[in-house]
């Protein structure tokens, strides 16, 4: 893979992780913009968007669906490094030092830090949550055969799943934008050690395990090409 | 008039609107009341023809499977049936129950609660709910909303209808359809208050006559209706095709549409305004000199030791 010059040293996320990545989070977007004009009707004018309210309400199932099927990579993808570990939840305790940037005092996390993990698992949930109650309300492919005590139900979910999952991507996004270098990271897929090292300890000092070994193996087996690893 | 509702000036409720409607012109109206009179009714279905003949409906035509219901339910085509019913008394007398079904108009409507699309949903000075239809989404949650089931939506369309109580010839002075087409007078319309005095002299009668349990069905879970019946059997109505002992709003429907969701709507403004202010008060997360430092004494120590490491190598 050719690197432009600013790209930092350590891989972060892969080409198709981040393509992944954008593709549930431009479609999600767009399902909250498609989604609270039937939410409130304060956000009515947000059809306008989607070509008119029943283009809106005709479009958001289909975008779901979209969504759903591309979370599922995202989550397979991500599974392994949202595990909980115990340092997650002495980072969780801390969550005032967390959001007073004493990072000092905090413990080195992983790959993902405990918010990252959170965001992942609640995502999960909702997104599996909002996908069953969205296909039982959906007209009208499915929703006429429905029985309504479920439709019911299903509709009051939805509304409730969709808020909960809409705080975590106002967290989720405003974390991207405070945690500097992380934006960045999902886009170029790129991080500098420096930045590995402050908010990624862990991640960090496996990363540099993986150096080593790798230098290791090429100081005995020097490369014909000459090729600095990168 | 007919599919319009310009100027109509007298709309005390419209759906998914939070300021009020248009209704200067509500001053003199009267809350209007179609009265069912299932003791008097024999099942000709002259409302039905009525109905579809003054609201240009054609329905595809079913088949019999056996019962005189025709058609077996509501359709978007279909906004009233006769439903049959074969009830044996205590004596061991057949009775023959019948109902004729069609939107109740609630004075505390569920589908307008339930709908998204302002406006969609209309209720109007004399208690009439009407859909405007040209507003309508297709979305499905009127069905969600109505305690009565009523609402059905079109697969031509994709807009979701149901008896306007004739609001078009209301309108105009006159009567709804299957009002006037009925042949026994067991369908009567007028001012609230005369049918609900009507509606007692005809419970009385039946009392009169033995019917103990006769009774008015105008259910006070939606604040009353504005299609009443007279019932026989007012003690239990689900006898008349499940029709509904005791209607209300389903509380899912409340919780889904209630205080919750402008509080919801607030709280998504100030998470996003939390955030802001988070960035205003903390500062940006990042890393510093200090981590620079240190990865460039990691790198170091790592240099020499493969340094030293070289050097012992053979």
């Amino acid at each position: 893979m050719s690197l432009a010059k600013t790209d930092p040293s350590l891989q972060r996320y892969s080409l198709w992780n981040r393509l992944n990545h954008w593709l549930v989070a431009i479609s999600f977007v767009l399902l909250v913009l498609s989604g609270l004009p039937f939410f409130h009707p304060f956000f009515w004018s947000l059809t306008g968007l989607f070509g008119g309210p029943t283009m809106t309400r005709i479009l958001h199932p289909w975008i779901g669906l979209f969504m759903a099927v591309m979370f599922v990579f995202l989550a397979i993808s991500f599974f392994r490094e949202s595990l909980m570990r115990r340092h997650d939840i002495q980072w969780l305790k801390q969550i005032r030092d967390v959001l007073s940037n004493r990072a000092e005092r905090l413990p080195p996390v992983g790959k993902n830090n405990a918010g990252q993990k959170l965001v992942y698992w609640i995502m999960l949930g909702s997104i599996a949550l909002l996908l069953i109650t969205g296909v039982l309300i959906w007209q009208p492919v499915v929703g006429q055969a429905v029985p309504i005590t479920l439709r019911r139900l299903a509709s009051m979910g939805h509304a409730y799943v969709a808020f909960l999952a809409i705080i975590t991507l106002i967290i989720h996004i405003y974390s991207g934008i405070w945690v500097k270098g992380s934006f960045q990271a999902m886009v170029r897929g790129r991080v500098s050690k420096a930045w590995a090292r402050h908010h990624h300890n862990l991640w960090y000092e496996e990363e540099m395990e993986k150096e080593r070994k790798y230098r290791n193996i090429t100081m005995r087996n020097p490369d014909p090409t000459g090729e600095e690893p990168s | 008039m007919r599919g319009s509702q310009v100027n109509q000036q007298d709309i005390i409720a419209r759906s998914a609107t939070k300021v009020p409607s248009p209704q200067v012109r509500s001053g003199n109206v009267e809350r209007v009341t179609k009265l069912i009179d299932v003791t008097r009714c024999i099942g000709c279905k002259a409302c039905q023809v009525a109905c579809s003949e003054w609201n240009d409906l054609r329905d595809e035509v079913g088949e019999c499977v056996g019962v005189y219901d025709n058609p077996l339910d509501l359709t978007p085509d279909s906004w009233q049936v006769m439903r049959f019913n074969e009830f044996e008394d205590e004596q061991g007398n057949l009775e023959w129950l019948i109902r004729k079904d069609n939107c109740m108009h609630c004075a505390d409507p569920g589908c307008l609660a339930a709908c998204p699309a302002p406006g969609a949903i209309v209720q109007y000075a004399n208690g009439i709910v009407d859909f405007n239809s040209e507003h309508c989404i297709g979305c499905g949650y009127c069905v969600t909303g109505c305690p009565f089931d009523v609402p059905r939506i079109s697969e031509v369309d994709g807009k979701s209808y149901k008896c306007t109580l004739c609001s078009d010839r209301v309108f105009n002075g006159l009567e709804p359809a299957c009002v006037k087409s009925c042949p026994t007078g067991s369908i009567m319309f007028g001012t609230r208050e005369d049918m609900l005095d009507l509606a007692d002299t005809r419970t009385d009668f039946l009392k009169s006559r033995g019917h103990e349990n006769a009774g008015i069905y105008n259910p006070e879970g939606v604040d009353g209706t504005h299609v009443i019946y007279v019932l026989k059997h007012a003690d239990r109505p689900q006898l008349y095709n499940d029709l509904p002992e005791n209607p209300s709003i389903s509380p899912m429907v409340s919780t889904w549409k209630g205080v919750a969701k402008p509080l919801a709507s607030a709280a998504i403004g100030l998470a996003a305004l939390t955030g802001f202010f988070h960035y205003v008060a903390a500062g940006p997360n990042e890393h510093g000199e200090e981590d620079e430092q240190a990865v460039r004494d990691d790198e170091a120590r790592e240099r020499e030791r493969e340094h030293s490491q070289r050097e012992e190598q053979p």
